[in-house]
């Protein structure tokens, strides 16, 4: 598991993120969520290792920050927000790198790029791909590197950052459905989202940020209360079911038809 | 899932045939460049008659070190625009463009200018090797400062990098300046040799000291490929991966300094090479660090050993300075990488 105690991060003199204790299991997508700067990206960037600043994170109770790049690459992937490929790499060679750093089979990397749904654009330059493909394309290279959920040496980990900020609504149901069948299969998943209803549809566990601290922690039906999420966005938010009349667009509706497509 | 919008696939020659390629098209025009000159003696009359003192002087103590003088010197511009264009994560970046070069040049003046004020002792023990180890120091110096500006605020910019390039380079041209204003006469005629940018005058011994440390650069470079693919996809993302992004930056910064120093020292100012070779190499063969730098060193050093032989003949006997030469290909060509740049892609 993932373990984290008074974790801090100072950006330019301001404290964003404040005595922050995280954990995750595996076998569970575990969601931060949180208004805008709200330190979720922040806290995400510290549990990577990206960052550096007070407290520590523990992957099955050894210190990340001790590990060296080669072996943590080994257990856990990292998907950030918008990453940008300096040269025209197609996408099966920037898939390539992510199994190579995994120590994975040449295989895997079409096998990762049809999970996404990209089979179609394998050797396209990554450049050319559209913003929601390269996400998508992207996360291909981080299944690559991480794919199977538990090895000899634990559970694996993706940590992912707004994986599905880029999709329209079918590919984010794909894209949640991957992040589902890892969980599900053993391995740990920790994602920052935006979207409140994937992941109440989604997460196992969400931690609600404010301010650079933890406002809630739980299940979805724990933390998405009426009070909670006010609280936390600074605006009046009243949690819904759906009703029966009208036009009504949601994800929960989707059946499994969708999920068989790719 | 169907492919949409008129996307292009990318279209790469096997890796394999272009290195093979260019493997004989370097021994051709080394070929060339031995059977070349002012002096009608071909390398292999050697087989069918007794070749004459001077015949043999010309092919054995000023064709040949000339020859392998210019292809390591164009075999370790061209890998130093490599390494220098993974590390900034930008096909624009050159050491000539952005003040390496002018660093490494600062360096070998100060060797020519101020080395008669060192202790006899250092003198002796550096000896020859004085011009390529100050401008080693002084192009590493150079790209190490460069780094850190381009990357002050967490991102390599660009911007940054290119003008900050310019600024250091300007700055190292007035050092050198100052330095050649205080030079006296004996001093002056070998700063207006070294600074043509010219192979002209390369002996064995000349060759024996820069040689070691253009090879030391090139054999250093390939360990730095997987790393630099990784590089492409920006620091945060290349460490997630496993690279040593410390080691590899280092690793990089090192080489080009190594490289371009020796070169500098060697051979003056000759830019370009270092973008052109790279740069038609990525069309050909695709990004992937691990081809392009082999085949890079063999396209920097066939070009440099063709430009010195257009240079040796197209005035003959006189000789152009191969830095312009390089200058009148490279410059199109940067233009033309300049305006067929994608926009949003961090260039």
């Amino acid at each position: 598991m993932i373990r984290a105690q008074g974790l801090g991060a100072v950006l330019a003199g301001i404290d964003v993120l404040r005595a922050v204790d995280f954990h995750a299991n595996p076998g569970q997508i575990t969601v931060i969520v949180g208004p805008n700067g709200s330190g979720k990206t922040t806290l995400l960037r510290r549990l990577t290792g990206d960052l550096q600043g007070p407290g520590r994170v523990l992957l099955d109770d050894a210190p990340i920050g001790a590990m060296p790049p080669r072996r943590l690459a080994l257990r856990r992937a990292v998907l950030q927000q918008a990453t940008q490929v300096g040269f025209p790499f197609t996408l099966r060679e920037v898939v390539r790198m992510g199994q190579e750093a995994g120590g994975q089979a040449p295989g895997i990397v079409a096998a990762a790029i049809a999970e996404v749904g990209l089979s179609a654009m394998i050797d396209r330059p990554f450049q050319d791909l559209s913003g929601g493909e390269q996400a998508r394309g992207h996360l291909a290279r981080v299944r690559a590197q991480i794919w199977n959920p538990v090895t000899s040496g634990g559970a694996c980990w993706l940590f992912v950052d707004e994986p599905v900020a880029a999709l329209d609504i079918g590919h984010q149901i794909q894209v949640m459905d991957l992040l589902r069948r890892f969980a599900d299969a053993g391995g740990g998943v920790v994602a920052v989202m935006h979207d409140l209803n994937l992941t109440a549809m989604h997460a196992d566990r969400m931690v609600l940020m404010a301010q650079g601290a933890v406002l809630a922690t739980g299940t979805p039906a724990q933390v998405m209360t009426d009070g909670h999420l006010s609280a936390a966005y600074r605006a009046p938010i009243r949690i819904n079911r759906a009703p029966d009349t009208g036009v009504w667009l949601l994800p929960q509706m989707a059946g499994d038809p969708i999920k068989g497509q790719n | 899932m169907a492919a949409t919008g008129p996307m292009r696939r990318a279209h790469r020659l096997p890796v394999a045939m272009v290195v093979t390629g260019l493997a004989i098209l370097l021994l051709g025009v080394a070929l060339a460049s031995l059977s070349l000159g002012a002096s009608g003696v071909l390398p292999w009359d050697g087989w069918r008659r007794m070749l004459t003192p001077a015949e043999t002087a010309i092919l054995y103590n000023i064709r040949l070190p000339r020859l392998i003088l210019g292809g390591l010197v164009g075999a370790g511009l061209a890998v130093s625009g490599v390494l220098m264009q993974g590390l900034f994560r930008n096909p624009l970046a050159d050491p000539a463009l952005i003040g390496v070069s002018a660093g490494a040049g600062l360096g070998a003046v100060t060797a020519i200018v101020l080395g008669g004020l060192m202790p006899v002792t250092v003198q002796a023990l550096a000896g020859m090797y004085m011009a390529p180890l100050f401008a080693f120091c002084g192009g590493g110096a150079t790209t190490l400062i460069l780094y850190r500006l381009a990357s002050l605020r967490g991102h390599t910019s660009v911007t940054t990098m290119l003008l900050a390039g310019i600024v250091l380079g300007a700055l190292a041209n007035a050092i050198m300046g100052i330095l050649i204003f205080i030079a006296d006469d004996r001093q002056l005629r070998d700063l207006t040799f070294w600074g043509l940018g010219s192979l002209a005058g390369t002996n064995w011994a000349k060759l024996m000291a820069a040689a070691p440390i253009l090879i030391l650069g090139l054999a250093a470079a390939p360990f730095l490929a997987r790393g630099l693919n990784a590089l492409a996809m920006g620091e945060p993302a290349a460490r997630h991966m496993g690279t040593p992004v410390e080691t590899i930056k280092r690793g990089a910064i090192f080489a080009v300094a190594a490289m371009t120093g020796a070169a500098v020292a060697v051979s003056g100012g000759i830019g370009f090479v270092g973008i052109v070779a790279p740069h038609v190499l990525r069309l050909a063969i695709g990004p992937d660090h691990r081809a392009l730098i082999p085949a890079s060193a063999l396209f920097g050093a066939a070009l440099l050993i063709t430009a010195d032989t257009v240079a040796r003949l197209i005035v003959a006997p006189a000789e152009l300075p191969i830095g312009i030469l390089m200058a009148l290909i490279g410059a199109p060509v940067f233009l033309w990488l300049l305006l067929a740049r994608r926009p949003g892609t961090g260039m």
